[in-house]
């Protein structure tokens, strides 16, 4: 047996490790309504947007009904911009939910956060009535479809965005950028350091 | 020879892999009438927390059947589920009855174990909903795969007996109706009462 099939083999048995082991909280709250699409490529896009430029403006719809610009925070709040990459799916139906307790970390940063996936509202709207009252807009880039997430450059090539954080200061400049392994949930004191930086 | 040896070793054991990884079933829930999997936990840094769990000044980490108590009511949650975070209050509900209850109070202990959270999601959580019981970080998932990867809210008791064996008497995902039920069930189950 050559070198490179003992490596290969070897190679192989850690991914399947590695996936097989790979685990996730999910709370009962979405019984058995989570479709499951296993291990996904960490990041399938390239950002097109960097630390210190200017966000890119959009106008989006929310759950909520109204359209939300990023432009309507400027000179008053920081924003976080959270991507998930598609509702009902393990992960991003956690992150959310976390985010709803801490509405004081993020006003104690004088900051909102501003939830974004490719999803249509309808889906959204039913998703996200599962996670309880959310405190902070989930808005729906479903159409044209995911035109915001390609601006930022976070847009896969399935369709669905990555798991990323933008976190952006009043002056609407990128302060930071966090693209994220999609199958792992960003840990929030990491965030939480980002948000102090902007103090 | 030997490399031919080598390259069939190493495909069985990429067949057993791959078996383990498609059945699912790498680690089951705790059973009840089993034991608990074997892992420790780090003490609590908090004094009163660790004069709770009756650990002492020097000890760094335990196992929960080494804890000197006779029931020990286990719940595995997440900073990040709805479920668990409306279920905060009542647990805490839960706590405040068994340490209001003299026939109770030493008796029965209650830690949460936050499955993928870190120290810092964990400390959020208690602070959000005052919990007054200990909460251990679980940030790998280690113990939650060993736990079988149960969601959350999930509830398991544990009695201790005198020899120092422990044995699980309830095992069970979701929300209980009330705390005043759940720890009847908790009393009634493990013999307690």
């Amino acid at each position: 047996m050559s070198h490179r099939n003992t490596f290969r083999i070897w190679m192989a048995i850690a991914v399947l490790l590695f996936a097989a082991g790979e685990a996730m909280a999910l709370s009962d709250a979405y019984k058995g309504n989570i479709y499951n699409p296993g291990i996904l490529k960490p990041i399938d896009s390239k950002l097109r947007v960097k630390v210190g430029m200017e966000a890119p403006d959009f106008n989006l719809p929310s759950v909520a009904g109204e359209r939300v610009t990023l432009r309507s925070y400027r000179g008053k709040k920081n924003v976080v911009l959270s991507f998930v990459p598609a509702a009902w799916t393990p992960v991003c139906s956690d992150q959310w939910p976390g985010y709803n307790i801490v509405k004081d970390l993020f006003d104690g940063h004088d900051a909102i956060l501003l939830g974004i996936t490719v999803d249509s509202i309808p889906t959204l709207f039913s998703w996200t009535n599962q996670m309880g009252k959310l405190w902070f807009p989930v808005l729906s880039d479903f159409w044209p479809h995911g035109a915001v997430a390609d601006r930022y450059g976070v847009l896969r090539s399935d369709g669905t965005s990555e798991r990323a954080l933008f976190v952006i200061d009043k002056q609407g400049i990128i302060r930071y950028i966090d693209v994220h392994d999609i199958n792992q949930r960003p840990s929030l004191e990491d965030l939480v350091k980002e948000l102090d930086k902007l103090r | 020879m030997v490399g031919r040896f080598a390259t069939k070793s190493l495909l069985m054991l990429l067949c057993a892999v791959i078996l383990l990884g498609w059945s699912g079933v790498a680690f089951a829930q705790p059973p009840v009438g089993g034991t608990l999997p074997d892992f420790t936990l780090s003490a609590p840094k908090d004094s009163g927390e660790k004069s709770y769990l009756g650990l002492s000044w020097l000890g760094r980490s335990f196992r929960i059947p080494e804890l000197k108590t006779k029931v020990v009511i286990v719940e595995i949650f997440s900073m990040y589920c709805p479920y668990c975070q409306a279920e905060a209050p009542k647990v805490n509900r839960l706590y405040g009855l068994i340490e209001g209850n003299p026939a109770l109070k030493g008796k029965i202990k209650l830690i949460g174990i936050g499955a993928g959270n870190s120290a810092y999601e964990v400390g959020v959580f208690k602070k959000k909903y005052s919990v007054a019981f200990p909460l251990f970080p679980d940030g790998d998932f280690r113990i939650h795969k060993l736990m079988g990867e149960v969601r959350t809210p999930y509830f398991i008791g544990v009695k201790i007996n005198s020899d120092g064996s422990h044995s699980v008497f309830y095992s069970k995902l979701g929300a209980f109706e009330s705390a005043e039920s759940f720890l009847n069930s908790m009393t009634r189950l493990s013999g307690l009462q």
